[in-house]
């Protein structure tokens, strides 16, 4: 690539007189500056390479194997069968769409939660600094951490929960509650999450134009629909994309709520189950290989159905 | 939402009311866990959510066995490690991005989102059988390396969002006042750089202490688990009568540095969480 580059610059260089050197300058500042930059990139580049993309192909030969780690002497090359095994597996589907359920409602109700909870942040007149920091803690909490306070609180005899609903009941082992709990604590940690994106974008929208619509007449609904809403847009694609996508791989706390029973299990965990239970590394890396293709399906449809306002795609709009 | 001009009496009173629900909010769950850690084994099943007996016991407990201590020493070493090596790569590659023109650069910002924003489960059954093959399943390493690698995304990207705003003309300036290259960088640079870097390291360590589904699925003893996956295997069983206390406690104190972090750091986590965010 650099040599290429350098042979036709030298040949203008010889050919006229008066710009050769500033020229040659030009480009040869040119050129440090992209060996500076692949050089300060390299390391990042590297290692996300070998501990990302290279386990990705990797995974993608592993689920073409029968390998199970019970019987390794069986391993052999069986193509798409395993991707036919899983497919047509009833518990596959029941974690796909248990994961699909629990995504939905609880990026649902996290964006309305969260909405509510960026504006306060946002416009509250006293104590903005004691609820940004209250808010931070749900953000900060490790995840096992707050999945266990729910666990205790909905467990019956220990928890301050368990009997609110029905008395002498144990909500975690009936499979309605369980999911609302798991769907309760999911939306505990991330509505601050959801906010301080979403916060980000009200930090956006003009108080003039805010005002020009007030003495226009707007009632705040208005003028919350439709100014702030369309001026946040691209916050609001980014917040829902990050935590939809991140909802997807809901494994903490279904772990430790329910560790899959009553068919709690999502994708991630019926993928651990399978690999670490089951030590069936064909099978597990098929269902890998599943997830990864339904998240770049679930970023393409956001980024298509919402524009291409996707992060870092208008570096230079930025300036 | 309210209207601009809002002020008064009647808007402070509503304001105070809906932040002392956020308050509430946030803090019930903690309290909770706090409180279960310093009751008794008589009451700890008792249900109310204030102790009516105190004690430390449950920590003097989980500080007494190894299976606890030994974990503690597993999650602050390997987060800090990883932590710091995320954050340098992350400065470098930062640089780069925010300074420099190159080829590729919307390539490694795509990249490394789309890593962000991976299924990790999808890693985990390549990385458990290519660490098991090279002998690095089970050990501080084998989940240092996926720890930078996911937070690298993370780090760059808040990284290049501080560093667009460093004005780095000062240096040329402080430069041309006659500093030298690297006081211009010391006294000038660093000190404008430096929020940012902080910033980040506390992302990225939030991130590597929080982790679950890595530490679980590549560790196999207490050699290399870190605190989140130890109670998770406090049972009642083996060592522990009932470890709903211990829980609690050990759930506690890896709670601690979260709760001074955000105590003391609260503006810095707000800014990088929200600095590279939205400007698309």
């Amino acid at each position: 690539m650099t040599s290429r580059a350098e042979a036709p610059t030298r040949a203008v260089g010889r050919g006229q007189r008066a710009e050769p050197d500033a020229r040659a300058r030009a480009s040869a500042n040119v050129r440090g500056e992209r060996r500076l930059a692949w050089l300060l990139c390299a390391p990042a580049v590297l290692v996300m390479l070998a501990v990302a993309a290279w386990p990705i192909l990797y995974s993608i030969w592993l689920s073409l194997l029968r390998y199970d780690l019970r019987f390794p002497a069986e391993r052999e090359f069986i193509g798409l069968s395993n991707y036919a095994t899983v497919l047509t597996n009833p518990f596959w589907w029941s974690a796909f769409w248990i994961t699909v359920l629990i995504t939905v409602v609880s990026v649902a109700i996290e964006f309305v939660l969260g909405m509510g909870l960026a504006i306060i942040m946002h416009r509250t007149l006293v104590g903005r600094g004691v609820v940004r920091t209250a808010a931070l803690i749900p953000y900060g909490i490790v995840t096992v951490v707050a999945a266990f306070s729910w666990r205790f609180a909905w467990t019956p005899g220990t928890g301050y929960l368990a009997n609110l609903v029905t008395p002498g009941a144990a909500p975690l082992t009936e499979r309605a509650s369980a999911l609302a709990i798991i769907i309760l604590a999911e939306v505990w940690k991330t509505v601050p999450f959801m906010a301080l994106l979403l916060m980000a974008g009200l930090a956006l929208v003009p108080e003039d134009l805010l005002k020009a619509a007030a003495v226009d007449g707007a009632t705040a609904w208005q003028r919350f629909v439709r100014v702030t809403l369309p001026i946040m847009k691209p916050a609001i694609l980014v917040a829902l994309l990050f935590r939809t996508l991140d909802a997807f791989r809901i494994f903490d706390n279904i772990f430790v709520l329910t560790a899959g029973a009553q068919e709690t299990s999502s994708v991630s965990i019926l993928t651990y189950n399978n690999l670490l239970r089951g030590l069936n590394l064909g099978i597990g890396s098929t269902m890998s290989v599943l997830i990864f293709i339904t998240v770049a399906i679930i970023a393409f449809v956001f980024v298509k159905l919402f524009g291409t306002a996707a992060p870092g795609a208008s570096e230079k709009e930025k300036r | 939402m309210a209207a601009p001009s809002e002020t008064g009496r009647a808007a402070r009173w509503r304001w105070g009311l809906l932040d002392t629900l956020v308050v509430i909010y946030a803090l019930v769950p903690v309290l909770w866990i706090a409180s279960l850690s310093f009751k008794t084994p008589a009451t700890i099943a008792d249900g109310r959510f204030i102790p009516r007996e105190w004690t430390l016991d449950n920590y003097r407990t989980i500080f007494d066995t190894s299976q606890f201590v030994r974990s503690l020493i597993n999650s602050i070493g390997i987060a800090l490690i990883a932590t710091a090596i995320a954050v340098l790569l992350g400065m470098l590659a930062a640089y780069a991005v925010a300074r420099l023109n190159f080829p590729g650069k919307g390539t490694l910002v795509g990249a490394s989102l789309l890593i962000a924003m991976f299924p990790q489960v999808s890693l985990v059954s390549p990385l458990f059988e290519i660490e098991r093959s090279i002998g690095l399943f089970d050990t501080w390493p084998g989940l240092i390396l996926p720890y930078i690698t996911f937070s690298l995304p993370l780090a760059i990207y808040t990284l290049s969002a501080f560093f667009r705003q460093v004005p780095w003309d000062l240096e040329k300036a402080a430069k041309m006042d006659g500093a030298t290259q690297g006081q211009a960088f010391r006294r000038v640079i660093a000190p404008l750089a430096a929020p940012g870097v902080v910033t980040t390291a506390i992302l990225v360590f939030i991130f590597c202490w929080n982790d679950f589904l890595f530490a679980i699925s590549l560790t196999s003893t207490e050699r290399s688990r870190t605190v989140p996956v130890a109670l998770s295997f406090f049972t009642g069983d083996t060592q522990f009568e009932d470890p709903t206390g211990s829980i609690s406690a050990a759930a506690v104190v890896i709670t601690i540095p979260i709760i001074l972090f955000v105590l003391f750091l609260q503006r810095r986590i707000v800014s990088g969480l929200t600095a590279g965010a939205v400007k698309g």
